[in-house]
């Protein structure tokens, strides 16, 4: 592929929970406008290396990190922390719909910002439903309460929120884990078109998904990167590493 | 092969199953029973004791003839003032406090300190919080004994309890909310604004509500620091005292004419207690119905 800007750099990131390390010092970097996949087992430090990137690692005392994680150049330390989870969308492997209702689970983040313009929230609140494959089904019923949607809606409305401020790099924790396979397929065209507007971080327990919708794709294994290639070298038959193949092909995992 | 017939007949074990589940029934029960037995009797016992002096007059008039006659008016007044101002001030400090303590302050060990301190302070007994009022409002801070310095005692009583309640409260929403904020960029204050305090609110009042009746039951804390023997009114002044000033309350006097002054009418002393006993249940009754409200509107 092209070699695109990078939009994320990752340097010898270490992180420890209270003594324990977790990511040892791995090193990697995600272009613009790329679906990057991560896949591993459990326990290999993914949801805490999405947490590094949008800093809310820092809600854990016990929580160490260090290495440089750069976010267009600048160290994401350094900067102002609410900036910075403005342009990191963050969606969570279980579905979190705020006790508000619809429109107002999605226009949270941009009042928060301070956009008040009725018509521009509007615009914005049907926007952001429609790329998470939701508006049809609740554009009558904006004002009900978002707790009272299905799992999978919900699951549909906490990205519709992620995507409402518009971040520039969009994380996806697991995302699918409670959605039906049909609304998974939705939301996986989305991610496609997404691509053009941002850069996405795609951990995924499905190997098919990150195969199906990412340029590369990192395996991770009890925090340490295995291979990071490009996914026609990663989902064939001679990846770089072996356990990679064992992985991707169900043998070990 | 057991016959399908012969799997649903009841074997020894499911028999003992049904038992235990009635034996744990019934005890429940019992004990739920055994709690509300006195409280009937008390209330019972009281308003047929109390029923030759309860008239709405025995309110509204002042104590007469050295308080063997006449009504509870100022004490009545003394205690509502004593609560409001209490409330006034311990509610404010007790749950914004409790909102720093539970979104903001981190696991160090100044806060856990405080959290220590806190949970302390809710177990002191009242004479000491009255002791502690003489000290501190009436002689050091120079206040003298008046409706002020009773008020702040109480008000130190009280916070304790308020900030551990609204802590509750405040903990009961789920911290995967605050997360999501979180993570689109809100501050915790907005996060608190928008997703916390919405959904603890019956929780936070149910708790400072129930905090005024134990204020108004209070004896000791406002022996020693603003309550008065006695206080000479007349009939029809509906605000006796002004905030420098001693004053009378329901408690108090409850305490002077069943044990200070002899031959006051056995249904006065009852007919007393009936309406400290029915102040209290009023507020509390208050308290259940904001929850209800509350809870009806809850979002989850």
């Amino acid at each position: 592929m092209t070699q695109a800007r990078k939009k994320i750099e990752v340097s010898n990131l270490r992180l420890a929970y209270g003594g324990k390390e977790v990511i040892h010092g791995i090193s990697f970097d995600v272009y613009e406008n790329e679906i990057l996949g991560v896949i591993g087992p459990a326990q290999s430090g993914k949801t805490s290396l999405l947490r590094c990137i949008n800093r809310t690692i820092e809600f854990i005392s016990t929580a160490k990190v260090s290495g440089s994680l750069k976010m267009d150049g600048e160290e994401v330390r350094k900067q102002n922390v609410f900036d910075l989870r403005r342009k990191v969308g963050m969606v969570a492997p279980l579905p979190v719909g705020l006790p508000l209702t619809i429109y107002d689970n999605v226009a949270f983040a941009p009042r928060t910002s301070g956009m008040s313009n009725k018509s521009e929230l509007d615009g914005l609140v049907e926007k952001c439903l429609r790329q998470a494959a939701l508006w049809d089904e609740v554009k009558d019923r904006l004002n009900s309460l978002g707790t009272k949607l299905s799992g999978g809606q919900q699951q549909r409305l906490t990205i519709a929120r992620a995507l409402s401020h518009q971040p520039e790099v969009l994380c996806l924790d697991e995302f699918s884990i409670a959605i039906d396979p049909v609304t998974t397929m939705r939301i996986e065209d989305v991610l496609l078109e997404l691509r053009r507007e941002m850069t996405v971080v795609l951990v995924t327990n499905l190997t098919q998904q990150a195969r199906r919708l990412a340029q590369r794709t990192m395996f991770l294994w009890k925090g340490e990167i295995i291979e990071l290639n490009d996914n026609n070298v990663i989902f064939s038959n001679t990846p770089a590493d072996k356990r990679t193949y064992e992985y991707v092909h169900g043998i070990f995992g | 092969m057991q016959s399908s017939a012969a799997r649903f007949t009841e074997t020894p074990l499911i028999r003992k199953k049904k038992f235990r589940e009635s034996v744990a029934k019934w005890v429940f029960f019992a004990m739920t029973i055994a709690m509300i037995i006195p409280l009937l009797l008390i209330v019972g016992f009281l308003i047929v004791k109390a029923i030759p002096s309860l008239s709405l007059d025995f309110l509204l008039d002042p104590p007469m003839r050295n308080m063997r006659a006449g009504g509870i008016w100022p004490a009545f007044v003394g205690t509502v003032y004593l609560v409001m101002i209490s409330l006034a001030v311990a509610a404010p400090i007790g749950v914004l406090a409790a909102v720093y303590l539970n979104e903001y302050a981190k696991d160090n060990w100044f806060n856990r300190l405080i959290n220590l301190a806190v949970i302390n302070l809710a177990g002191v007994p009242s004479i000491v919080h009255a002791l502690f009022g003489l000290g501190a409002f009436v002689l050091a801070a120079g206040i003298g004994k008046s409706v002020l310095a009773a008020s702040l005692t109480l008000a130190v009583m009280t916070l304790p309890v308020i900030i551990a309640s609204t802590r509750e409260a405040l903990a009961s929403v789920p911290m995967t909310f605050r997360e999501a904020c979180w993570n689109v960029g809100a501050t915790r204050w907005q996060t608190i604004r928008a997703v916390v305090l919405p959904n603890s609110i019956s929780g936070i009042l149910t708790g400072v509500i129930l905090q005024v009746s134990r204020a108004a039951g209070e004896t000791a804390p406002i022996m020693f620091t603003g309550a008065l023997f006695f206080k000479a009114v007349q009939r029809g002044t509906i605000f006796p005292y002004s905030l420098d000033e001693q004053c009378m309350a329901l408690s108090m006097h409850l305490y002077v004419i069943a044990t200070q002054v002899h031959g006051v009418p056995e249904s006065m002393t009852y007919a007393t207690a009936v309406v400290l006993l029915a102040t209290v249940l009023l507020v509390n009754a208050t308290a259940i119905l904001v929850r209800m409200y509350m809870r009806s509107r809850k979002k989850w």
